[in-house]
């Protein structure tokens, strides 16, 4: 042991994480083994260490025992390290001199039918963490500037959403739309479920709420070009037709929407006598419906293997315009064929049963047996009856999923935010951070996210609008300290060859005015590919220095610790 | 510090109250969080774990529960209820009832010294009455306040002025049976949000559940009920036993829309059975690789993102077997096990299926005591006593300044939750920060 780790002490918790961990790992044991590692001054299990129990008995410890760097041996610190962190830096300590060391997701989780060896394994892992953990440096966090303006990019339901709620809390905005008109997809509606309410009507009251907000500024017909900067101080170039505007904001939302799946080729759509149902509300609103015998086919182009998704609004779209259409026209015979009927909740569920009462026939099929669609005729078979049915028609509507946008693709490459298997925007926890991006100070809502309807569009757009005003209501912000830099010592090294600038994924590293490489702290998020990809070993990357990474591996390789 | 001159009432300290408050204290607005159970937490506490991702639910929600515990804008009053509201939009009052716990919130650390001495033995509503607690518990294992509370009703002192065991074993001094209910006034309220959850069908007698035998036979169990025999910190340990003979089910059968989507229960669609039900599934294979189980339903309604391949997931890697089908009815055999009539409903015959265990996907409703919250607050309720919104709004209510989130008006899944419940926020500060 060398001089100056004499003074470290180390305090490891083992959680059992109930029986996630505990169920197949001796965490008794492992605390136990833990105590026999160098430095190690104390080391306990904890059913749940996350609970405030756990972090009590870390606080406790700390003072107890004088403990200077702390170990949590759990879930993962993706979802847990910040608590942890926190915890310690309450009861004094830099948080920086805390350590994670996952065994669950990387361990008890992946090596459920290997008892002994994931033992073995958490013992190396608990092993590694603490060499590195005596070699952790306290870190100061970085303060930024927030600029308190807000960018909202498009100007359907979601976005005007999320600029009125902006607005209304007083914060500068920026509405950006790529149409001549905002409005998105409410422009081609008829009537909006389940209120039976005037597309064209909502449209109004919500053009004029934005029209009397202040701090409201529109740009219509324009387009992103550039997005550079980070959380709080975003630079924004803007086409507007010819012309280039610069705006400079603190947090992004992305309301871009979604497109409508035209289905070529498929139950015979010809755009005249077979439609789709985004069609079928043009045709509504011109009072243009002849026909007398309309079917409806539900999931066209959706939960099938290419699209393997519920669209989640073609269903209450169907009853709708079913509705409409026996309300114009109580004679028209209408039959829904549906593979589940998504009606979710209080309200869309009355609405099938409206729909149910007032003679709308409802026939499910399978995919296996799809309705074959014939020039003035649909057969399909019907599994309660055993056979095919026969249905005339002479109007046929295909409800078709809302997709993702073309465009998303180059979108979330300059934002730096990734897309799903179906290319919509992914947001940072499905559960429990549904509209917010991984990256820090961009949010995301309404049906770029995923196909929803105008409740909840609205809905998503305040939501998103919300999450962005808890960095926007700050004069300041701190994030992580743990970024790359280029140590005093190593300064003769840098022999400006530019590797770094070009992997960087953050464009965190550019060169000033004397030539040499500087690396921006703010936007670095310490992801190691410069340090790594540096051809003279310059680059340093903050709590994962060389020293400490070489250390868990001479702990793993069985060399001394220290 | 927030600015103190203008502070949010938060009522209901589940996932949506948790995720508001957050978002309120994080825009620098102080809030004043009520919850009515002795923990926040909510029914997500009770959860086992959460689909799509079946991340384990106390385990994302944990730091969650501490970071409203310890944020410096957040008031915590829990074992509380909202009493009275007066003002309008901009400048409400409230006044609050805090029950006593004859437990010193500060002094308590939560040792449960004095729980493993209390005599009384009591049903535990954490765990649906599959356990018992005794008389001074703690709500949940990782509840927030991690504190006891004494449960007057059933306490030797209160009911029969005999005992105080707890009083001797706490080396904390902690116990204080002269602790009295107290009335907080809150005043300079800009506005109010409710998320005040839900309740379970199971909670009222209903006579729908009979015919499923529910609370009649052993081996059928509700959603609820099963999630806390999947979960660790559950009555069973993590592991799945039969509450009739405690042998590990092979074979579970899941029936949904259990007072949903029914004329003789409630109208509405519960829009989570669907979801929640294949992951049970799961993670009950998961418990059991040679589980065979088996999904009664209607309609597969599956929208939220991931939702259709999680359904895929299910049937290749889970061998779920969905059934399109209607119940008649369920019978035992002399071994306890479940028979289920029911029909077919692609095939159009009528069959019987014996299972070990039958798991009821059972409707969910508005909360325990919703009239009387509506009452105070003054604002309107729909034709199932769910809160009433406006078109378009699903997060206002009839009154401004009051907004809302959650199941609390409408059954809804987390996430859903969780973005009503930062809309609901955003609508308040907009009040709260025009002064």
């Amino acid at each position: 042991m060398s001089k100056e780790n004499e003074d470290v002490k180390i305090g490891v918790f083992v959680c059992s994480c109930g029986t996630n961990i505990g169920g197949l790992l001796d965490v008794k044991a492992l605390a136990d083994y833990a105590k026999t590692l160098p430095n190690v001054t104390h080391a306990e299990d904890n059913l749940y260490t996350c609970s405030e129990v756990g972090l009590n008995s870390i606080k406790e410890a700390i003072e107890e025992y004088d403990l200077n760097r702390v170990i949590v041996a759990s879930c993962t610190p993706r979802t847990h390290e910040p608590l942890f962190r926190e915890c310690i830096s309450e009861a004094g300590l830099n948080e920086y001199l805390f350590h994670f060391v996952n065994i669950r997701d990387q361990c008890s989780w992946v090596h459920t039918k290997y008892a002994e060896e994931a033992f073995e394994k958490a013992k190396d892992l608990i092993r590694m963490g603490v060499a590195k953990a005596i070699n952790l440096e306290p870190l100061n966090k970085i303060e930024i500037g927030i600029i308190p303006r807000a960018l909202v990019i498009g100007g359907g339901i979601t976005g005007m959403s999320a600029a009125l709620s902006f607005s209304n809390q007083g914060y500068k905005t920026y509405l950006l739309e790529k149409e001549e008109e905002l409005g998105g997809k409410l422009n081609g509606l008829y009537k909006i479920y389940p209120f039976d309410i005037d597309a064209s009507e909502f449209l109004k009251e919500i053009k004029e709420r934005i029209q009397n907000s202040k701090n409201l500024e529109i740009f219509t017909s324009s387009q992103i070009k550039t997005i550079d900067g980070f959380i709080g101080n975003y630079e924004i170039e803007i086409k507007q037709k010819s012309k280039i505007i610069n705006l400079s904001v603190g947090a992004i939302v992305v309301a871009v929407g979604s497109s409508l799946f035209i289905p070529s080729d498929m139950f015979g759509y010809d755009g005249i006598t077979r439609i789709t149902q985004y069609e079928l509300e043009s045709k509504l609103k011109n009072n243009d419906i002849n026909a007398n015998e309309i079917v409806m086919i539900q999931c066209v182009g959706s939960r099938i293997e290419e699209r393997p998704y519920c669209s989640t609004v073609c269903c209450m779209t169907a009853l709708k315009n079913a509705l409409i259409i026996k309300e114009k026209k109580p004679d028209a015979h209408i039959t829904i064929l549906f593979r589940d009927l998504y009606t979710p909740g209080t309200k869309y569920e009355e609405y099938y049963k409206r729909a149910r009462e007032n003679g709308v026939l409802f026939i499910q099929y399978t995919l296996d047996k799809a309705p074959i669609v014939e020039e003035k005729q649909i057969k399909v078979f019907n599994e309660n009856i055993g056979e095919d049915v026969i249905i005339p028609y002479d109007l046929l509507v295909l409800s078709t999923p809302l997709i993702a946008n073309d465009d998303n693709q180059s979108l979330a490459q300059m934002l730096k935010v990734p897309l799903e298997a179906n290319n919509f925007f992914l947001e940072a926890h499905v559960k429990l951070r549904p509209n917010d991006f991984a990256t820090d100070g961009i949010f995301l809502g309404g049906a770029a996210k995923w196909p929803v309807d105008i409740s909840t569009a609205v809905s998503q757009g305040y939501a998103a609008a919300a999450r962005a005003s808890t960095i926007l209501s700050h004069e300041t912000i701190e994030v992580e300290g743990t970024t790359s830099y280029i140590p005093e010592w190593n300064k003769d090294l840098c022999k400006g060859c530019e590797v770094c600038i070009n992997v960087c994924p953050y464009h965190a590293i550019d060169k000033n005015e004397e030539d040499e490489i500087i690396i921006i702290e703010a936007l670095c998020k310490g992801c190691g590919l410069c340090g790594a990809s540096c051809t003279k070993g310059a680059i340093e990357i903050r709590h994962f220095t060389n020293q400490q990474i070489l250390s868990e591996i001479y702990a793993l390789g069985g060399r001394e610790i220290g | 510090m927030a600015n103190k001159s203008k502070s949010a009432l938060v009522i209901g300290g589940g996932i949506a109250g948790i995720q508001a408050a957050l978002d309120l204290a994080d825009m620098n607005i102080h809030v004043h969080m009520v919850e009515k159970k002795p923990c926040i937490g909510g029914r997500m506490a009770q959860l086992d774990k959460t689909f799509p991702t079946n991340d384990c639910s106390i385990c994302i929600l944990a730091p969650k529960l501490s970071e409203c515990f310890r944020h410096p804008n957040i008031t915590l009053y829990t074992y509380s209820e909202v009493q009275k509201v007066d003002g309008s939009i901009g400048n409400f009052s409230a006044e609050i009832l805090k029950r006593a716990r004859y437990v010193k919130e500060d002094e308590c650390i939560n040792c449960g010294d004095c729980a493993e001495k209390c005599p009384m033995r009591v049903d535990d509503i954490f765990d649906r009455q599959l356990r018992k607690r005794r008389a001074i518990y703690m709500y949940y294992l990782q509840g927030v306040p991690a504190v006891m509370t004494i449960d007057k009703e059933n306490c030797l002192w209160f009911t029969k002025e005999a005992c105080r065991i707890c009083e001797k074993v706490c080396e904390r001094e902690a116990i204080d049976f002269d602790q009295e209910d107290e009335i907080i006034q809150l005043d300079n309220i800009g506005s109010i949000i409710v998320a005040t959850g839900y309740n379970l069908i199971e909670d009222i007698n209903s006579n729908v559940l009979k015919e499923y035998g529910y609370a009649k036979y052993k081996n059928v169990v509700s959603a609820l009920e099963f999630e806390r025999m999947l979960s660790a910190s559950g009555p069973q340990g993590g592991h799945i036993k039969r509450l009739s003979d405690g042998e590990p089910p092979k074979r579970i059968a899941f029936l949904q829309c259990i007072g949903s989507r029914s004329n003789r229960g409630k109208q509405y669609c519960s829009s989570i059975c669907c979801m929640y039900t294949t992951k049970e599934a799961m993670i009950a294979f998961e418990h059991n690789n040679e589980l065979e189980s088996y999904v009664f339903y209607i309609d597969m309604r599956a929208g939220g993102k991931g939702f259709q391949s999680f359904l895929s997931r299910g049937k290749a890697e889970y061998h779920i077997n969905y059934i399109k089908s209607k119940i008649g009815h369920i019978d035992i055999d002399k071994n306890k096990n479940p028979i289920i009539t029911y029909e077919n409903l692609d095939s159009g015959e009528i069959k019987q299926l014996k299972v070990d265990l039958v798991v009821l996907a059972t409707c969910i409703i508005p909360p325990k005591g919703i009239e009387k919250l509506a009452e105070v607050l003054k604002i309107e309720l729909d034709d199932y006593n769910f809160i009433k919104t406006p078109p378009f709004f699903p997060f206002e209510t009839s009154r401004e300044g009051i907004y809302t989130c959650g199941c609390v008006h409408e059954p809804m899944d987390i996430p859903n939750s969780v973005a009503e419940a930062s809309s609901a926020a955003g609508k308040a500060a907009e009040i709260i920060k025009r002064g």
